[in-house]
């Protein structure tokens, strides 16, 4: 059975002019120990597929359609005295805010004691050197001295390890990690995104990764979902992902990447931006974008279909889809600024 | 060697320290039974020079709080140097007073990280553009005034009649090129980049990103463009400038920087990149904690974390001294010849 299971997500928000659908069709499997990315740009439903596996969607969110399957056991109808006895225990969530984790009144020792207690009896005594044990898991200097600090007493990066470190401390199986290293230096980015790769891989840990950087994606994870406008537009292995993506958004965002393109020229921009969820346009999503644009992606919306390496949503990468769907002959559309 | 033309920007000596202490009670304090004046100061930064040549842009890379955007506002007069000058064409500008300051305020703009910061959001947009138009050029007509707004508005790309739009209606890559557009209205020569794509998505960082580089063709411009991202330096920079907690500690062509980084920390700072390439990351580690700037390392900036450091980087700040292929480091140990290439 896979660890876990997402099965034709969706996700609503109710606005003042009624809901606007911020996932939709989402389907993603983890095994034990497997790491995927989710990127896409900001506004794309990352965040909120993270929140939505443990059914933490903030009114006027709420889930309303599809499964979530944690060895097969349904999240999105668990109480949420089930949802809290999971969450810390099997599943941790790291957030790009260390502060959204830590409690600025408690010294750290005191906050990874009492999560401990949370989940399992415990002597105080006992809590205190698991906790001793996961801080030097993190690599923070000076561990004993840490616990009795307070998080303002500490920097960003140590934060982030505290966070880290918390996580860990009920032996997770799945680490949903939401831009841990967004708000950090390069140079500490690389650091914890190091510890975070190896704990993984030591303790068969599986993580599921949101971030917009495709630098981090790359010597992280090993497959990659690329999202757009709340779908899932591409996924398959990562290192696919970066040499041969294949949906004209993903191969987009690629070439617009400073890495790829020759100092001194101009970038290979991608023209205007993503929609906003009231306003998505008819058909394929990144229509006004695209510049293989045909009649049948104005018309119809490209399902996720698998390819050699890869599950691609583009009528250009799977032409016998479009054919199918348009009464036409597939003329290609006039380009639109 | 000294250039033939004269640099726009000359920064000499600078720093920047603000007080932490608060009023006379709050320093007050009492050592060894005597009352006492307690001090607290960052050291924001501390004996900065370079110069930004006509025509160039000159990117400031480093870490968050190593003093890239207090440099930036003390260029442009937003703040008063605790010592040192900065000259503009020649003339020195950091101790004009407001009024004498006015022309020198169309010729540099600057343009922020949060395009908010410089969007009134209850104005429409094209009061926005025409508002520093109409001040800098007092003599013109309302007619002038609007024929330039519809230049600058078609130049990045804004569809002129969206003028009457507020700023929230517009999305994060629009709102930046509006206060690009807002920057370039009372044709400046030089232009202060803090951060100004770091808050937009990769698509939308390209578009920006090209829009300054052919605004600096077409307008003969020259920047001093401030970021983290070291990708973008690599492509969008003719010289950069590498601060860590307040002080240089090298300055080179891009071209030279990223094939031959030379500095301890540069080193560090390029090979945590995130590469697309590698699978494992493989980055030089830096030990010990991060300083601040109020509690000042003694010597080099950068012993606390160095690899190399020895009893001399503790005692002596090192200087920038030139190297064989024109870049500037700061480091006792290149000077040495200990380090490794
Ligand atoms: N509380 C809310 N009310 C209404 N809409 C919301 C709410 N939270 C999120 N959304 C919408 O859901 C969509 C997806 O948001 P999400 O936070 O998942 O984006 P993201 O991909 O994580 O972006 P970022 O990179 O900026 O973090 C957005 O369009 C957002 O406006
Ligand atoms: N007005 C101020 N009063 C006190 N300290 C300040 C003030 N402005 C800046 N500082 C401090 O000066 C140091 C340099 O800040 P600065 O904003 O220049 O850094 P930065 O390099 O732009 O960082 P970032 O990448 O986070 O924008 C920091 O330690 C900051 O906290
Ligand atoms: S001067 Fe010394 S401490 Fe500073 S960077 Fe060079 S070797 Fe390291
Ligand atoms: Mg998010
Ligand atoms: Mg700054």
């Amino acid at each position: 059975m896979a660890l876990l299971s997402i099965q034709n997500l969706e996700v609503s928000f109710g606005l003042r002019d009624g809901p606007v659908k911020a996932l939709q069709n989402i389907n993603l499997e983890l095994n034990r120990g497997d790491r995927v990315g989710i990127v896409g740009e900001s506004g794309a439903g990352k965040s909120v597929l993270g929140f939505s596996i443990l059914n933490l969607i903030a009114k006027p969110g709420f889930i309303s359609n599809g499964k979530v399957l944690f060895e097969g056991e349904d999240l999105v109808h668990a109480s949420q005295k089930r949802l809290r006895q999971i969450r810390g225990d099997r599943i941790s969530m790291i957030f790009q805010d260390p502060m959204m984790t830590l409690n600025p009144v408690l010294t750290i020792g005191d906050q990874m004691v009492e999560c401990l207690h949370a989940h399992k009896k415990i002597s105080k005594k006992d809590a205190r050197e698991v906790a001793l044990q996961k801080l030097q898991l993190v690599q923070i200097p000076s561990p004993e001295k840490r616990l009795d600090q307070y998080p303002h007493e500490l920097s960003g990066g140590m934060r982030q390890r505290i966070v880290i470190a918390i996580a860990l401390i009920m032996d997770p199986d799945l680490i949903v990690a939401d831009e841990p290293t967004t708000a950090l230096d390069v140079t500490i980015q690389a650091e914890i995104m190091e510890l975070l790769l190896n704990l993984c891989e030591q303790h068969n840990v599986a993580l599921i990764l949101v971030t917009h950087d495709l630098g981090v994606v790359a010597q992280v994870t090993e497959r990659t979902v690329v999202m757009y406008a709340g779908r899932v537009i591409e996924q398959g292995p990562t290192d696919e992902i970066i040499k041969a993506p294949q949906h004209p958004y993903t191969q987009g965002l690629m070439n617009a990447l400073p890495q790829n393109c020759l100092p001194g020229q101009l970038l290979n921009q991608i023209p205007g931006s993503m929609p906003n969820l009231q306003n998505i346009p008819q058909g394929c999503a990144f229509n006004p974008r695209c510049e293989f644009v045909k009649e049948s992606c104005l018309k119809e919306r490209p399902d996720l279909q698998s390819t050699a390496t890869h599950d691609v949503a583009c009528f250009k990468v799977h032409p016998e889809r479009s054919e199918l769907l348009s009464t036409g002959n597939g003329s290609d559309v006039k380009e639109r600024a | 060697m000294k250039p033939v033309t004269q640099p726009l920007l000359e920064i000499k000596n600078l720093y920047q320290h603000f007080d932490l202490s608060g009023d006379f009670l709050d320093r007050l304090h009492f050592k060894n039974g005597r009352p006492a004046l307690k001090e607290e100061k960052v050291h924001a930064i501390n004996g900065v020079s370079f110069n930004v040549e006509k025509g160039e842009s000159l990117c400031v890379v480093g870490e968050s709080g190593c003093g890239k955007s207090t440099v930036a506002r003390t260029v442009m007069g937003l703040l008063k140097p605790t010592q040192g000058e900065v000259r503009f064409a020649g003339e020195r500008i950091d101790d004009l007073s407001v009024k004498d300051m006015r022309p020198y305020r169309k010729r540099m703009q600057m343009i922020f990280q949060n395009p908010y910061a410089s969007l009134n959001p209850r104005m429409r947009i094209r009061e926005t553009l025409e508002e520093p138009v109409r001040f800098h050029n007092p003599e013109w007509n309302e007619q002038q005034i609007s024929d330039k707004v519809d230049e600058v508005m078609a130049s990045v790309g804004i569809d002129p009649t969206w003028g009457v739009r507020y700023p929230h209606e517009f999305s994060g890559g629009q709102r930046q090129r509006i206060s690009i557009a807002r920057a370039l209205a009372v044709d400046p020569e030089f232009i202060v980049a803090d951060e100004p794509i770091s808050a937009l998505d990769v698509s939308i960082q390209a578009q920006v990103l090209n829009l300054m580089t052919e605004a600096q063709k077409a307008r003969n411009l020259t920047y001093l463009f401030i970021t983290h991202d070291l990708s973008v330096v690599e492509h969008f920079a003719s010289r950069v400038v590498v601060m860590y907690l307040g002080t240089v500690c090298e300055l080179a062509t891009s071209k030279t920087l990223f094939q031959t980084p030379k500095h301890p920390y540069t080193r560090a700072l390029l090979s945590a990149i995130p590469k697309l390439e590698t699978k494992k990351p493989e980055f030089i580690r830096l030990t010990g904690e991060v300083p601040t700037p109020v509690n000042l390392p003694s010597g080099c900036v950068f012993h606390g974390r160095c690899p190399y450091a020895n009893a001399r980087c503790m005692e002596e700040i090192p200087k920038l001294t030139l190297q064989n292929d024109g870049s500037q480091v700061a480091c006792h140990g290149i000077e040495e010849g200990r380090i490794p290439d």
